[in-house]
């Protein structure tokens, strides 16, 4: 028995999206740049891709750039934004303190060049307010960036309320929607967005796939110098096959989009349920605004790492925010953000499950967890001193 | 694999895990923020760690690293179990990964901790310098003994 609960890091690629793969791998190999008819035929391709992807996210084709993945979408929006308002002598970015990575530390990089960066605290729910970013907008801010929905506790932000105070202040918004895309709908113009980075492999697409919208009033930076790819904004020769998994799974996921939240949020309650009932636990994230598939607990008294590699015995795939995990001496900067203690963040838990999941497996998720927690506070001195009243809990 | 599998088999059959209420000796090093903490138990026969065992907070290689420690000091003389390295240990276990090495210096701090502990509860004379201080491990910047 193997139970993938770890959809958050990476998920299975649906059917749809491999045979929408294989023909560009098998038969229709060429080059979008070639001008034979191999070459002509990858180009209809690489244009009816960007044109359903548009369609989906409601903007237009040519406002939208194939990346690598979110990682360098994110890179490319921040410091585009930034090479514009440097332009301007705005040198100003507002963000939060629990972004992904790849934000801040692009946002580092801006500091060093002179950038001032204001990274807006988290509530414990995981949420900052609209009126929290228009508070902290200023003359010189040349962009707002905040995530859509947080990778690892799950809470989902008010996008589109920050995207209509970024618009009313003339602030450009881009939000890192890699955890929300093809999970939530998403409309860059009824959200306002200006910016926005996904990636395919969050939604059954293939790894090494992603883009960048970019409303078409925003010259971009690139990144990759080279051929004339991408309208000169990202050059290498285009990942074809990659890109047509990208809009197979996409365009499955956005029309099973309702139905797979409905089942989804179904286990994912469940799995909240189930893992409330263990004593000094919490979850993290909003209960209510967060991803149809995440439950994030934190569970006094233990370590992550030891918790996962428990877990991935009795078969259950899943993460963590513990130091040990992520080859830091500290915990995950999420958990520090919402205000968890690092003793409390180093014992957390992410489960994060797909459509693909069924019910009986969530009651063997809580089994196992049930079984492992209890056996490694059994050995662990925390636990007896927490337990003898020499430590104070922290999670009642 | 991020671990051997005598780390992997250490982890998750731990040797003498537990506690003794009759102990000789406790060592307790670590600390929660860093997200590990041993606790050794030792009970001392004579000269002899007769009996030995550990509570453990932490990753996989912080509650192999204990139970191979363990492992190396029950039913030696004193003596012996001071010279018990991390290098030792983390050898012991066919290798931990760069970033788990601190694990095994707790291992061996714990080790020297519940020793120390022994003597100064039975008012046993011995050299201050066999025993590290605790910001010698480097794993904390705030140090981490708590024994």
């Amino acid at each position: 028995m193997r139970i993938y609960a770890d959809n958050a890091a990476t998920t299975k690629m649906s059917k749809t999206a491999i045979d929408a793969m294989t023909p560009y791998l098998n038969e229709i190999y060429g080059n979008p740049s070639s001008l034979h008819s191999v070459g002509q035929e990858a180009a209809e391709a690489l244009h009816s891709a960007r044109e359903r992807m548009a369609r989906l996210l409601n903007c237009e084709p040519k406002e939208i750039i194939f990346t690598s993945g979110g990682s360098e979408a994110d890179n490319q929006a921040i410091l585009s934004a930034a090479a514009i308002g440097e332009r301007k002598g705005k040198r100003h970015i507002v963000s939060t303190a629990f972004e992904h990575h790849a934000v801040l530390h692009t946002l580092e990089k801006l500091q060093k060049r002179g950038f001032e960066v204001t990274l807006l605290d988290v509530h414990e729910n995981g949420m900052v307010t609209p009126q929290e970013v228009a508070d902290a907008i200023r003359e010189d801010t040349c962009l707002v960036t905040v995530m859509y929905a947080n990778n690892e506790i799950g809470s989902v932000l008010p996008i589109p309320e920050i995207g209509a105070v970024c618009r009313e202040k003339g602030v450009y918004f881009h939000t890192d929607a890699v955890q929300a895309a093809g999970h939530l709908p998403i409309d860059v113009q009824k959200d306002q967005i200006d910016l926005l980075s996904l990636s395919a492999h969050k939604f059954h697409g293939p790894k090494g796939i992603g883009l960048l919208y970019a409303k078409k009033t925003i010259p971009l930076t690139s990144l990759i110098e080279g051929g004339a790819q991408e309208r000169r904004k990202r050059a290498g020769t285009e990942n074809i096959p990659a890109i047509m998994g990208m809009a197979a799974a996409f365009e499955e996921a956005c029309a099973q989009m309702e139905e797979n939240r409905e089942k989804v949020t179904k286990l994912r309650d469940r799995l909240i349920q189930g893992l409330s009932e263990i004593p000094h636990s919490i979850l993290n994230g909003d209960r209510e605004k967060r991803l149809p598939g995440n439950a994030h607990f934190c569970f006094e008294g233990i370590e992550g790492e030891s918790l996962l590699l428990l877990l991935d015995e009795k078969g259950v795939c899943a993460s963590s925010g513990s130091a040990c995990t992520s080859g830091d001496l500290d915990p995950s900067h999420v958990l520090l953000a919402i205000g968890r203690p690092h003793e409390i963040a180093h014992g957390s838990l992410r489960l994060t499950v797909c459509h693909w999941n069924t019910m009986e497996e969530m009651e063997q998720i809580i089994q196992a967890v049930k079984e492992v927690v209890a056996y490694l506070r059994s050995i662990s001195p925390v636990w007896r001193d927490l337990q003898e009243g020499r430590r104070t809990y922290v999670i009642q | 694999m991020l671990y051997s599998e005598k780390v992997m088999d250490h982890f998750k059959h731990p040797r003498n895990v537990g506690v003794l209420e009759d102990a000789d000796g406790v060592g307790e090093v670590g600390n929660a923020k860093c997200g590990d903490i041993m606790k050794i138990y030792l009970k001392i026969d004579g000269d002899v760690i007769s009996d030995v065992k550990f509570e453990t907070f932490g990753c996989g290689s912080a509650i192999a690293s204990s139970s191979m420690a363990t492992e190396m000091i029950k039913g030696k003389p004193l003596s012996q179990a001071l010279e018990v390295t991390n290098r030792a240990v983390a050898e012991a276990l066919d290798g931990l990964p760069a970033h788990k090495m601190h694990c095994s210096v707790l291992a061996e701090e714990a080790i020297k901790a519940a020793i120390q502990n022994y003597y100064d509860t039975h008012g046993i004379a011995y050299d201050p310098s066999q025993f590290p201080d605790c910001a010698s491990c480097g794993h904390c910047e705030d140090g981490h003994c708590h024994s």
